[in-house]
């Protein structure tokens, strides 16, 4: 695993590309921030520094349970959709060439190409006829449904015309079928498992339509409520609680970075991580 | 911990089975349900009325005239075209910007790489609403770019950047990026660098590596990319109305009208019906390329 | 593995039936940011009833979500026309609200409402306007027609704002043409057809959120705007005045309505009865910053609220309510918005 030589494959600018790119990513974080800190509750005029506007947040009951609504819905989502989303992409990519493979491959796309307003008045009337009522339950698998495709497309593109030498190799060393997939074919998968589940998640956190429609009493969740504020205005305390967001992802982001830099150092040999890099070594 | 199957046709149904489950019950069903309403008639106050009618597709082309007559009406076609440009659009901003940075973060160490991952979709993390709210106080009059330029006299009026086709691209940009990037990451991540040195060694141009060897070898990623970045930009309202001022019909809004404020759920379905055609076409065509690209892919 | 994967799911499932039909709850769907935070404590802490609250966009959502069927909750406030609708299609219960303790602080003015005129399924929630603002220190008017917002001067050209959704502008459009709101006459509606799409190119924007920050930095100096929010908008410190054209003003009138298949309607109509006393009306009011239809609530009103400019509609000019149109009208509509914004 050293590195490959510099030089080879770089491109001039790349780097300050990239720090441009981020600058456009974050600037508008920036801005929402600075404003959730502002006294008074219109966007351009700076009035002066308040916490008054996290102060409402913790007053108001019905924002913080939409804003644990929508974690709790993304999380477990994603967490479906990942899964079914990794069986399908093996299933389709590895499986040869079959009947039905075409009209699969249509299938898993199709949540993505449907209007969301439709899928949600669809599902809203299949769900009333079913008379099902699961609470939270409903909006998980309405997410879970449109979560699939944006695992699956990182997955499978990842894993077409993945190497699969290291796998017939494990199964040559007499490892069974699960670990192989778990020591060999999960860790190279890894980038674009997370990449897929990264997707899903934000996906799912700020889905709106179809949430308001199929969220059946006790389910509001953080973009429902943000935009049923029409009467209102949207008020800074929305970018409080954006705010709070972006430094919870920040501080999940740190700890990982702690946790992962640990196992980095451990001496190689050990694992998954190792593995990443496999086929190029 | 489960035994598989030995039968490979097995295997591959039952990984597919979940999704098919999962997509068919809650997708499949509903959206056939919607191809019956867009044959129905609209009930006024939302819903439909049991009769069999095909109002809902004539309209899309036609229109009675507020006399009643029906003429030819290019508004709804003039709608999805504009619509299809704009994401078109968006899409290729996308990829100039993302594909240069997924390539990046690929060079990386591997213990940075996730890192990086992580940085790009942290900001999605906010409400996307409010974020493209931002945007308003960026692009805006008095907002962050205009404030110093007035200031030092390098212009004397707004830009105008606002409210305008440039915004609208801006905000579908910036909302669907890492939809590109984490894709094209997750095929370039898989690139077999001794190629990249192999056309080096050979003396290739960087040019020539690029368009011969690394775009080629991600393209299975840069098409999800394109995919997920053309098809939610084409259904897209958040950007149109709030940076474009919402003043030209877009596809999303338009649909979002007929069920909402129309109330008028047959047209609503219709529409969505040929957008579906549009994207089923799409998507035959791609099955095709990917196939006689594994082809070629498998003589190599 | 699959056994594992069902297995949250399955607890969700349960947790959640669980508490929705526990005893003691009370199920509001209302706007966000429309149910004073104060009010729901103080009703809890008097009754026990415990308070959950959803959100929803629209009228037309709430609509169809009660029209689907399954839904679970108690108390709704949709706007005038939208509980005639919602009657007419059978989505509401007789609570008999006339008969309640507090009906006698209704304002005599809004009793027995037109959209439910044996006062049986609604009680008031808060009423509004909607019109237009004009940034008094940039606009040279006086915001005395309806005319400087439909054939704006020079100086707004190009720097005026417009609702997003059709309902309020048409309506508006209709009162500066002294024509009766939902129309079935195309001739009638040509004209409102007219009439906006030559007040298009000089519209910056079509959208309802941010009207104040718009307003606020000087991308448009007149908007389409509803009363309490414009207010909102002054108070920050944005030289914006609520305009009151001699032609009149559109109004909306929100109330508490009860759907079929509530699971605790004896909760939603303590409730009501609740929302019907001065002083729980003035905490709502205060809140929201809308006025309230109760009597007495003005003792128990912010001094902002009762001296407002905003809220207190001059004797001269006319609040002409929002009506549920007839299919025909609604086409029209219909067809006026798409050709104004094709």
């Amino acid at each position: 695993m050293k590195r490959r030589h510099l030089g080879v494959g770089r491109y001039h600018g790349l780097g300050t590309w990239t720090v441009l790119c981020f600058a456009f990513l974050y600037l508008p974080i920036g801005i929402l921030i600075v404003y959730s800190f502002n006294a008074s509750s219109l966007a351009m005029t700076w009035t002066g520094f308040s916490l008054d506007w996290y102060a409402k947040v913790l007053r108001n009951d019905s924002i913080q349970f939409a804003a644990v609504n929508s974690l709790v819905i993304a999380t477990i989502s994603t967490l479906f959709a990942t899964v079914i989303a990794t069986a399908a992409a093996l299933a389709l990519v590895r499986g040869g060439r079959f009947a039905g493979q075409t009209a699969s491959i249509g299938l898993v796309t199709l949540p993505l190409v449907v209007p969301e307003i439709v899928t949600a008045v669809a599902v809203l009337i299949f769900f009333a006829h079913l008379e099902l009522n699961l609470g939270i339950g409903n909006v998980i698998i309405a997410h879970t449904t449109f979560c699939i495709p944006f695992a699956f497309m990182p997955i499978r593109a990842r894993l077409v015309g993945m190497d699969t030498s290291l796998e017939q190799a494990a199964r040559d060393l007499y490892s069974s079928e699960w670990q192989t997939f778990r020591y060999v074919t999960a860790p190279l998968l890894m980038p674009g498992i997370l990449s897929g589940a990264m997707l899903s998640f934000v996906i799912s956190l700020d889905d709106f339509i179809i949430t308001l429609m199929v969220a059946p009493a006790g389910a509001t969740t953080l973009p429902v409520y943000i935009y049923s504020m029409i009467r209102q205005g949207i008020t800074p305390e929305v970018n409080a609680i954006s705010s709070v967001f972006f430094a919870a992802s920040v501080l999940l982001v740190s700890i990982y970075w702690l946790l992962s830099r640990r196992v980095m150092s451990v001496p190689k040999g050990s694992g998954a991580n190792n593995m990443s890099g496999g086929s190029r070594t | 911990m489960i035994s598989l199957p030995r039968n490979p046709r097995t295997r591959t149904w039952l990984g597919l089975a979940p999704a098919w489950l999962v997509i068919g019950v809650f997708m499949l069903v509903p959206i056939a349900l919607m191809a019956v309403i867009s044959f129905l008639e609209a009930n006024p106050y939302g819903g439909v009325h049991f009769n069999f009618s095909t109002d809902a597709y004539v309209q899309i082309a036609f229109e009675y005239d507020l006399m009643d007559d029906l003429v030819f009406n290019p508004i709804y076609i003039n709608i999805i075209l504009r619509s299809v440009g704009l994401s078109v659009l968006a899409t290729v901003v996308c990829l100039v910007i993302g594909f240069p940075v997924a390539y990046f973060i690929t060079l990386q160490p591997p213990s940075r790489r996730n890192f990086y991952i992580y940085l790009i979709t942290i900001p999605f993390w906010t409400n996307l609403l409010i974020r493209t709210f931002s945007w308003i106080l960026i692009l805006g009059r008095n907002g962050v770019i205009e404030t110093p330029l007035l200031l030092t006299g390098i212009i004397d009026d707004s830009l105008g950047m606002m409210y305008t086709n440039g915004a609208i691209t801006v905000g579908l940009a910036y909302s669907y990026l890492p939809l590109m990037i984490l894709p094209i990451y997750a095929s370039l991540e898989r690139l077999d660098f001794r190629l990249v040195e192999a056309a080096s060694d050979l003396y290739a141009h960087r040019l020539e590596i690029m368009t011969k060897v690394i775009i080629p070898l991600s393209m299975p990623g840069i098409v999800a990319g394109c995919m997920l970045v053309y098809i939610p930009s084409l259904g897209a309202f958040i950007a149109p109305d709030l940076l474009g001022g919402g003043k030209r019909l877009l596809l999303g809004s338009l649909v979002q009208l007929q069920f909402a404020t129309a109330r008028n759920w047959p047209f609503g379905a219709a529409i969505a019906m040929i957008l579906l055609a549009f994207v089923v076409v799409a998507l035959m065509i791609y099955a095709q390329s990917a196939r006689k690209r594994a082809r070629i892919e498998g003589d190599s | 593995m699959m056994r594992q994967f069902g297995a949250p799911l399955l607890a969700i499932t349960l947790s959640v039936s669980g508490t929705a039909f526990a005893e003691g709850d009370l199920y509001i769907y209302n706007w966000s940011d429309y149910t004073a935070p104060d009010l729901v404590e103080k009703f809890e802490a008097e009754t026990g009833i415990n308070v959950i609250i959803d959100s929803y966009d629209s009228n037309e959502t709430a609509l169809a979500k009660l029209q689907s069927g399954a839904t679970g909750y108690d108390i709704v406030v949709p706007s005038q026309h939208f509980v005639e609708i919602m009657i007419k299609e059978g989505l509401l219960q007789k609570v008999a609200v006339h008969q309640m303790e507090n009906f006698g602080n209704v304002d005599p003015r809004w009793t027995y409402p037109s959209w439910d005129p044996d006062q049986e399924y609604s009680a008031p929630w808060n009423w509004g306007s909607a019109s237009f603002s004009y940034r008094a220190d940039l606009y040279s008017g006086s915001g005395a027609s309806l005319s400087e917002f439909f054939e704006p001067s020079e100086e707004v050209c190009g720097r005026l704002g417009v609702f997003e959704a059709p309902d309020e502008v048409i309506n508006m459009a209709n009162l500066y043409l002294g024509l009766p709101y939902c129309s079935e006459d195309p001739a009638e509606m040509t004209r409102v057809q007219e009439l906006l799409v030559n007040q298009k190119p000089c519209v910056t924007a079509y959208s309802s959120e941010g009207l104040n920050d718009r307003l606020a930095n000087e991308d448009v100096i007149m908007s389409a705007h509803w009363n309490g929010y414009s207010k909102k908008g002054r108070e920050a410190g944005a030289d914006i005045v609520y305009a009151y054209p001699e032609e009149g003003i559109v109004g909306w009138y929100d109330s508490v309505v009860v759907p079929v298949g509530a699971s605790n309607i004896d909760n939603a109509k303590i409730f009501m009865n609740f929302m019907m006393d001065p002083e729980n009306a003035a905490i709502q009011s205060n809140f929201s910053h809308y006025a309230n239809a109760i009597m007495g609530s003005e003792a128990y009103l912010d001094e902002s609220l009762s001296t407002a400019a905003e809220l207190n509609v001059p004797a001269d000019v006319p609040v002409i309510f929002g009506e549920a149109c007839s299919p025909a009208a609604q086409k029209l509509i219909d067809r006026v918005w798409t050709k104004v914004l094709q």
